[in-house]
C-alpha cells in the first residue's frame, strides 16, 4: 500500500505544479498516470508545439514545460504510478481514500487531486468484427514487453511514430513483420522512415499500403488476418496483431466515482476546487465551473488554491500562513535548500 | 466582414443553421463547440492541431474550401469512419467563402 499526504491522479502540468505548491505546505504527493511518463498531454500529444501563455515565458516547448515542471517538483520527492489507470475508490471510516489502479496498486491518502486533464488516454480501436474476442487472444493495443514478440509473425496497422518504431524495433525480434498502412504516406522522424525503408529493401519488413486490415479470423485465438488493397483481399496468417492508431482520452473510471459530472467535467466549488465528495479536488482541464478555461495557467491557479484547503483537511487545527518562496525560501524533502541571497551589511570606511 | 450561414447535421441526425463570424479567426469546430452542437470533450479534444479527429466532418455542398494540409492529410489517414468528403474542421477556417455550407460532424470514435 502506497500512503501519501495529497494522491494526485494524472501528472500533466497541473498534478506536477501541485507537488510543488504542496511540497511548500509540508504535504506529500504521488501520482499515478495511465501513460508511461509525465506530462499528459503536453508529453504524449504535443511535446514539440510551443506555448505561448505560460507566464513569464513568451514560448515554451509543451515539452520543455514537463521537464521544468518536474524539475521544480524534483525536491518534494513525489512518488509515480505510471503506466496504471485509477480505477476503484473507496473511503474508510477514518476519512481515509483508498484508490485502485487497473493493475491492482493500492494507494491511501486523507485527500485526493483529480487533475486528470481529458481523462486517460486510451487506444484508438479500429472497427473490426470481432476486435473486442481476440483482445489478449493475439490483438494488442499497447506494447508491453516485446519479448513475447521473439520469433512470431507481426502485423502492425497504422502510420504514425509507434508503427514505424515498433514495426523497427520488433524486425530484429520478430520472424516476420508486417506493416499495414491506408495510406502510401507514413508521419514520423526522418530517421525512422529512413530505417524503415531500408528494412523494407532488406526484406526485413514487409509494407503493404494503400491497405487495411479487414477481417480477423481464428477459432481460439488470432490465427490469420485479411488484407485489402485495391479491393484486393489478401489472408496473412500471424501469431500478433497491432494496431496502432494513437491513443483517446476518456473520463473513464472517474465517471463512475459519484462525481457531479456535467459536460464531461467534474463540477467544482471556486472556493478551493473541492468536488461534491468532501476530501476529493478537481482541478485543471477535467473539471468545470462558471467561467471555467482549460489553460494550463488556470490549473497552475488552481492546484495552488486547493492546497491550502488539502492542509487544513490533513492537519486540522494546525495553524499556518501563507508566506512567499522570496521570503521563506524552499526546503526541499531531500534535505535541499533554496533561498535568496542575503545583501551583506558592513562599513566601507574601515 | 459578414457573417456565413452555415448548416450543420450533428451526430445524433438533427439539423441546425447557424450563424458564423469570420472576423473571429474562428474555425469549423471551434464555432461547433461554441454552438454546444456536440459535448464537450467529444470534439475538438487535441485543441485544433490536427492531432486528434475528434472533429472530423463530412462536407456535404460544393464550397472553396482550403486543401488539406500535410497533418491533416496524415491524421484522416489514421482516423476511422473516413469519407471522401471528410475534413478536420479544425482546419477549416470561417471565411466568406462559406456562406451556404454543409456539413455533417462524423460520429465519435469509441
Amino acid at each position: 500500500m502506497i500512503k501519501t499526504d495529497i494522491l494526485i491522479i494524472g501528472a500533466g502540468p497541473t498534478g506536477l505544479f501541485t507537488v510543488f505548491e504542496a511540497g511548500l505546505l509540508k504535504l506529500k504527493c504521488h501520482l499515478i498516470d495511465a501513460l508511461p511518463q509525465a506530462g499528459g498531454q503536453c508529453s504524449e500529444i504535443y511535446p514539440k508545439k510551443p506555448i505561448y501563455d505560460i507566464p513569464g515565458f513568451p514560448e515554451i516547448l509543451a515539452g520543455d514545460l514537463t521537464t521544468n515542471l518536474l524539475e521544480q517538483c524534483k525536491q518534494f520527492e513525489p512518488g509515480f504510478t505510471l503506466g496504471e489507470r485509477a480505477e476503484k475508490i473507496s473511503k474508510d471510516d477514518n476519512g481515509m481514500f483508498t484508490v485502485v489502479t487497473s493493475k491492482g496498486t493500492a494507494h491511501q491518502a486523507p485527500v485526493i487531486a483529480i487533475a486528470g486533464g481529458l481523462g486517460s488516454f486510451e487506444p484508438r480501436k479500429p472497427t473490426l468484427d470481432n476486435l473486442s474476442f481476440y483482445e489478449g487472444k493475439g490483438v494488442e493495443y499497447i506494447i508491453k514487453d516485446p519479448t513475447i514478440y521473439k520469433n512470431k509473425r507481426i502485423v502492425i496497422a497504422g502510420g504514425g511514430d509507434s508503427a514505424l518504431d515498433w514495426s523497427i524495433y520488433l524486425a530484429d525480434i520478430a520472424k516476420e513483420v508486417t506493416l499495414v498502412h491506408r495510406r502510401n504516406e507514413f508521419r514520423g522522424a526522418l530517421d525512422s522512415l529512413e530505417k524503415a525503408r531500408e528494412l523494407k529493401v532488406n526484406n526485413k519488413i514487409n509494407i503493404i499500403t494503400p491497405a487495411e486490415i479487414t477481417q480477423l479470423s481464428g477459432a481460439e485465438k488470432l490465427e490469420s488476418i485479411v488484407v485489402t488493397k485495391d479491393k484486393v483481399q489478401t489472408e496473412i496468417a500471424l501469431d500478433h496483431f497491432i494496431p496502432l492508431f494513437g491513443l483517446s482520452p476518456r473520463l473513464g473510471p472517474i465517471g463512475n466515482w459519484g462525481l457531479e459530472i456535467e459536460k464531461n467535467a467534474i463540477k467544482v466549488d471556486t472556493f478551493d476546487y473541492q468536488t461534491n465528495i468532501p476530501g476529493i479536488f478537481a482541478i485543471g482541464d477535467i473539471n468545470t465551473y462558471p467561467g471555467k478555461l482549460k489553460l494550463i495557467l488556470c490549473g497552475f491557479h488552481e492546484a495552488t488554491l486547493m492546497c491550502q484547503s488539502a492542509f487544513k483537511i490533513i492537519n486540522p487545527g494546525k495553524k499556518n500562513i501563507f508566506r512567499y518562496t522570496t521570503v521563506s525560501g524552499v526546503d526541499g524533502f531531500d534535505g535541499t535548500r533554496k533561498e535568496a541571497n542575503k545583501p551583506v551589511i558592513q562599513s566601507l570606511n574601515q | 466582414m459578414s457573417d456565413v450561414h452555415i448548416t450543420i447535421k450533428d451526430r445524433e441526425g438533427q439539423t441546425h443553421k447557424i450563424v458564423a463570424p469570420t472576423d473571429m479567426a474562428m474555425n469549423i469546430m471551434e464555432v461547433v463547440r461554441s454552438y454546444e452542437l456536440a459535448p464537450e470533450g467529444t470534439i475538438g479534444v487535441c485543441g485544433g492541431m490536427a492531432m486528434c479527429a475528434s472533429c472530423q466532418c463530412y462536407v456535404h455542398s460544393e464550397h472553396l474550401i482550403p486543401e488539406k494540409g500535410d497533418e491533416e492529410e496524415a491524421m484522416l489517414s489514421e482516423a476511422f469512419n473516413v469519407k471522401e468528403n471528410s475534413r478536420l474542421g479544425c482546419q477549416i477556417p470561417i471565411t466568406e467563402e462559406l456562406e451556404g455550407l454543409f456539413l455533417e460532424l462524423a460520429p465519435e470514435e469509441l
